[in-house]
């Protein structure tokens, strides 16, 4: 929303300092996203009769044109233009003027010939951004003067405000000036009136059908209008706050708009001379300003010609194209209204078209304005058309609906508790005041009326913000909480960043992959795609489906960085998955999955193996439970007996040559709901035992299909209480071996609990654990 | 006590002498190992006069020789060790020279073989901020980033159809009942997961990963992550508010900075602010909003408005890893590419 300096100094003796106000904007909450000052005159352009124009033979894209700039003497000036001829009045920048872009008029010459100046178009001037020729002023412009005053263009400066959703009423100047005429402490002027109503009475007939959508309906009669142009400084204020200048009657309409913040519109009113607000009719069409036909919906508002019941406009958003004042206007029906906020959005959003007026009903407009938008109105148009008159006796129709000020509540007590500051209650009264609340006090409560412009403030906490903004907040001061809570992380925040710093320990990279899909990403890598929720409004179609898995992204990250020559990389990534669930909400966890380019079987277990060390956890590896788009032969399931805690293995290279990804991958995927909620108790500390200990090997051979875990635990409960540790040293295969049948060489380091192992003890032990072994199915390698 | 001269004397006054000679002059350790065998061995020249120690009648004569050995083998000893280690250190010397290596390299082969890893900026932003608050006494909050239309908007003073939604551009999830499931747009339904399930007083702040529909460019993503605050607790004021907001400013980006509160305006807080921080040079950095959390928003997380009040705040973390490493394109930092990645170590 933008506001004009000048706008906002005709209603209240604001300092003419745009630093000053742009400071005082902000610490109101009207955030000044730019400041723009323009119109600034140019000393040393002035107005200049072409007394001649010649042409050189030498010279074919420029005129020489004699200018006479009132000072009687005759100056000669080279100009490349071609839209001017003798007669017309032309800005002239004399020597020695510096230009907006910087460039100083120096005597310059062409062919040996000088000139004195230059002939100026709208764009050097600084007042638009494109020109098609010199600016040709008025013939009746005296001559040396600034074309700047010639053209009445103020210097101003437009203040662009980033207004916040509950301040509808600073979609007007007015209500922009109210809050800085009380930051200042200067009375608010108000937009400058210059007649109240003084024809005879004038009423028209209106009738409202949906009273639930308007609220009000007000129609003020002026006689003695002509269409014609506005005055310059009306088309200028509109085009420094981003309208276009159509005529006179609109342009007034639209300025008082701007300046009042109520939407209104200005009918012939020989042609509309009754009014009927009504709900449209499913399938009726209107043709709106814009020039486009509507299908109107049955939740449309419409404002229709009484004489006939036919559409004259969109209520709140556009008027009909066909119900357009013209030249031949001289009366006109100026309606203000107040329609409820919800049904114009509505109406606004189905229609694609938010228009200045749908902007400031669908905030929330202020019932009670139309008088002075009328008289502002009348007073606009009286520069053009003197005979102009505002007629008495204007038609108000209001409904239920129609807010009727409220009355809030606070007490003083209540304001100190939230803002943690005491202000004393007759400043609270000074201030609700100052920006147009009614206020009383009764002991410790101030009791305000709201007024009708702020629809905003319904309850004390609405007040108490209005006396914090006007007190100042860097005026409230800074205090801390006495706080008796403790700063920490849970336990699950603090297993996570140990896990966060075990896989950069490994060597490997955190991403952060998009959690969205497209379809077919999931069986692209082997996953069901049944569980998956989609995106109702999704911004592309590749991105419509919320992951169930982590690793179609992070293999899509994989492949991207192998495609950028960097063939060896670990990625690793912690992050939500959303299966479908049958509630409401999916069932969402944290997950992790590690990938590594060039990893194996044994990349992953070896990273899986850190993990469980440094979170104190265990799993099993079941090989029984292939995971979907695992390689079937090197991977596992990680198990708590039926329960699924993540996977472990490579990738299925199928998957790795539909993705194009070079090369094995390992993968490691972990449910962090279940392994980060666990809080291992604290390991009991065991003495040393001192007594030495003795290492026994021992080489089976064993079937490919018995898994080494099988004879590992048989040899762990055969050496039972003095197993110090075990450790498969060597595997071989080949020679010696039979075809399916591998070698394992076990290392079991035994110890005596209670004394050194004798000789005898340890042969013992030996036995033992080669028969546990022998009925596990293997064989004591000779 | 008498100090006589026997020849045994002056046999050990010899054999000490001499014994130093010899073990000075041994050039190998080998050699000074055979050295020092011959003399202190059980043919040497001292064992031959500690034999003969029992043929000196004098008690105490006797004594006073024995004595003489020992302090005789015991400077043997001394000059063995002295001789030793210088050996050694020649002998050492030559080894070490030839182990030369030039660090250099093998600093540049070490780096190819096994560097660490790297956290994404955005964790390392987030878990810097959670460091700074939990130094100023607050605890973490997390939930589902997945959410109800209930917890996203309808709890935060915002029932359905109000105005204020069109504030965020949201992404929604297809349900049963359309619009009710919702990607969050913001951190701030955790506030009220939080007031449902912790018992006041409450000091959390719950960072997180938020969605909007918006078209990646260079400042925006349609995922990006948010650190919410939330204080409740009996007489919580809004100059609490921006003493905390005040605190954060300096334990995060240090003494020299400071903060400021501007009128704004949200559903869910009253009074609202934006806060900006003031860094050295004078420029501000608009961060984020804040403000007094909404009686609405108190009572839909089952709390009384008249016995708790409280305060909440939020801003982004991507623009703090932003700003924090001069990152032109946001997207950059979400290409998961490792020749992006590799420069932050």
């Amino acid at each position: 929303m933008k506001v004009l300096l000048s706008i906002l100094r005709e209603m209240a003796d604001l300092p003419n300092d745009p630093d000053a106000v742009a400071l005082a904007l902000n610490s109101l909450g009207l955030a000044v996203e730019e400041m723009d000052v323009v119109g600034v005159p140019i000393p040393g352009v002035v107005t200049a009769r072409i007394v001649r124009m010649e042409k050189h033979p030498d010279a074919a894209k420029v005129t020489r044109c004699f200018v006479d700039a009132g000072d009687g003497e005759e100056r000669h000036v080279w100009c490349g233009a071609t839209n001017m001829q003798p007669g017309d009045i032309v800005p002239l920048a004399t020597l020695g003027t510096t230009m907006p872009n910087g460039m100083e008029i120096a005597r310059r010459g062409i062919l040996g010939i000088d000139s004195e100046g230059m002939l100026c178009s709208e764009v050097e001037l600084g007042l638009s951004d494109e020109s098609a020729g010199l600016l040709i002023l008025p013939t009746d412009s005296p001559l040396g003067v600034s074309p700047f005053e010639v053209l009445g263009i103020e210097h101003d400066v437009i203040f662009d405000l980033d207004l916040t959703r509950n301040r509808a009423d600073c979609w007007g100047h007015l209500g922009v000036a109210r809050d800085l005429a009380a930051h200042f402490g200067v009375p608010l002027r108000g937009p400058r009136i210059a007649a109240a109503s003084s024809g005879s009475n004038k009423s028209l007939d209106v009738v409202i059908d949906a009273p639930e959508q308007c609220g009000s309906f007000t129609i003020s009669y002026i006689s003695g209008a002509s269409v014609g142009p506005s005055p310059r400084w009306v088309a200028s204020r509109l085009a420094h706050l981003g309208m276009r200048s159509i005529n006179n009657v609109v342009d007034a309409s639209n300025l008082v708009m701007l300046e009042t913040n109520q939407p209104n519109h200005a009918y012939d009113a020989d042609v509309v001379s009754s009014f009927r607000i009504r709900l449209a009719n499913e399938g009726e069409t209107l043709t709106t300003l814009d020039g486009q036909t509507r299908n109107l919906h049955a939740h449309d508002l419409l404002i229709c010609n009484g004489a006939n019941n036919v559409g004259v406009g969109l209520a709140g958003v556009m008027g009909d194209l066909h119900s357009e004042i013209t030249d031949k206007t001289t009366t006109l029906a100026i309606e203000s209204a107040w329609f409820s906020p919800d049904p114009i959005r509505y109406s606004a959003i189905r229609h694609g078209l938010r228009s200045e007026a749908s902007i400031r009903f669908e905030r929330g407009t202020d019932p009670n304005a139309w008088q002075q938008t009328a008289e502002r109105f009348v007073t606009i148009l009286r520069e053009t058309c003197p005979d102009a008159t505002l007629h008495a006796g204007a038609t108000v129709v209001q409904t239920a609906s129609c807010p009727v000020p409220v009355s809030v509540d606070v007490s003083v007590k209540r304001i100190e508790a939230l803002l943690g500051v005491r202000i004393e209650s007759d400043r609270i009264v000074s201030i609700l005041n100052s920006i147009g609340f009614v206020t009383t006090i009764k002991g410790d409560v101030v009791t305000s009326i709201v007024p009708t412009w702020r629809p905003d403030c319904t309850q004390d906490v609405d007040l108490i913000e209005e006396v914090a903004r006007h007190f100042g907040y860097d005026n409230i001061g800074k205090t801390v909480p006495n706080s008796t809570v403790h700063g920490r992380l849970s336990n699950m925040q603090a297993r996570r960043r140990i896990l966060r710093r075990v896989l950069v320990g490994l060597g490997l990279d955190e991403a952060m992959p998009s959690p969205f899909l497209a379809a077919g990403d999931l069986a692209t890598v082997g996953l069901p795609e049944d569980n998956v929720l989609r995106i109702a409004n999704p911004l592309v179609a590749e991105e419509s489906i919320l992951r169930t898995s982590l690793r179609p992204g992070i293999l899509r990250s994989l492949k991207y960085n192998q495609s950028h020559r960097a063939p060896q990389i670990g990625l690793w990534e912690i992050g939500h998955v959303y299966p479908k669930s049958d509630q409401q909400l999916p069932d969402e966890t944290e997950q992790l999955i590690i990938v590594v380019a060039g990893g194996d079987v044994e990349t992953s277990l070896a990273q899986w193996n850190a993990i469980c060390d440094a979170l104190s956890v265990g799993t099993q590896l079941d090989q029984s439970r292939i995971p979907a788009g695992l390689h079937a032969g090197r991977s596992a399931t990680l198990a708590r007996g039926k329960k699924v805690v993540g996977v472990v293995g490579e990738i299925d290279p199928l998957v790795l040559d539909i993705l194009g990804i070079e090369g094995r991958v390992s993968v490691l995927e972990v449910d962090l709901s279940v392994i980060l909620n666990e809080e291992p108790k604290p390991v009991q500390a065991k003495d040393i035992n001192r007594y030495p200990s003795s290492d026994l090997d021992l080489a089976f051979v064993v079937e490919d299909s018995i898994p080494a875990s099988t004879l590992q635990r048989a040899l762990r409960q055969a050496a039972g209480k003095q197993l110090v540790s075990i450790n498969l040293f060597d595997v071989y295969r080949g020679k010696g071996v039979a075809e399916g049948f591998r070698s394992l060489a076990f290392r079991l380091r035994v110890q005596g609990v209670e004394a050194t192992l004798t000789e005898s003890e340890l042969a013992d032990l030996q036995k033992a654990c080669v028969a546990a072994a022998t009925k596990a199915g293997a064989t004591l390698r000779a | 006590m008498t100090s006589a001269s026997t020849p045994e004397h002056g046999q050990l006054a010899q054999a000490l002498a001499d014994g130093i000679v010899q073990i000075r002059e041994a050039t190998t350790s080998d050699q000074l190992r055979t050295v020092v065998s011959a003399l202190t061995g059980k043919k040497g020249p001292i064992a031959s006069i500690k034999s003969s120690l029992g043929k000196v009648a004098d008690i105490e004569a006797r004594k006073e020789l024995g004595q003489l050995v020992n302090d005789a083998l015991a400077a043997l000893g001394v000059a063995t060790d002295g001789r030793s280690r210088e050996l050694r250190a020649a002998e050492f010397s030559s080894q070490i020279e030839s182990e030369r290596v030039d660090m250099t390299e093998v600093a540049m082969s070490a780096n190819v073989e096994r560097r660490l890893g790297r956290m994404h900026l955005v964790t390392q932003a987030m878990e810097r901020l959670e460091d700074v608050f939990i130094g100023l006494g607050f605890q973490i909050a997390e939930g589902p980033e997945v959410e109800t239309d209930f917890y996203n908007f309808e709890a935060l003073n915002m029932p359905p159809s109000h105005p204020a939604r069109s504030m965020w551009d949201t992404l929604f999830v297809e349900s049963d009942v359309d619009g009710s499931v919702v990607l969050r747009t913001h951190t701030s339904p955790v506030q009220i997961r939080v007031m449902q399930d912790w018992p006041p007083p409450i000091y959390a702040v719950m960072p997180g990963r938020v969605f909007r529909k918006e078209t990646p460019d260079a400042t925006h993503m349609p995922v990006f992550h948010q650190i919410e605050g939330l204080v409740i607790d009996r007489g919580i004021t809004f100059a609490d508010l921006a003493g905390t907001i005040e605190s954060f400013t300096k334990a995060f980006f240090g003494p020299g900075f400071t903060s400021r509160l501007r009128p704004s305006y949200f559903p869910f807080t009253e009074p609202s602010a934006e806060f900006d921080i003031r860094r050295h040079d004078g420029t501000w950095i608009e961060l984020g909003g804040c403000g007094m959390v909404h009686p609405h928003v108190l009572r839909a997380g089952g709390l009384d408005p008249d016995e708790w009040s409280g305060f909440a705040f939020g801003f982004g973390i991507d623009r703090m890893a932003k700003e924090r490493h001069g990152i032109n394109d946001i997207r950059d930092m979400y290409s998961d590419d490792v020749r992006f990645t590799e420069q932050f170590s």
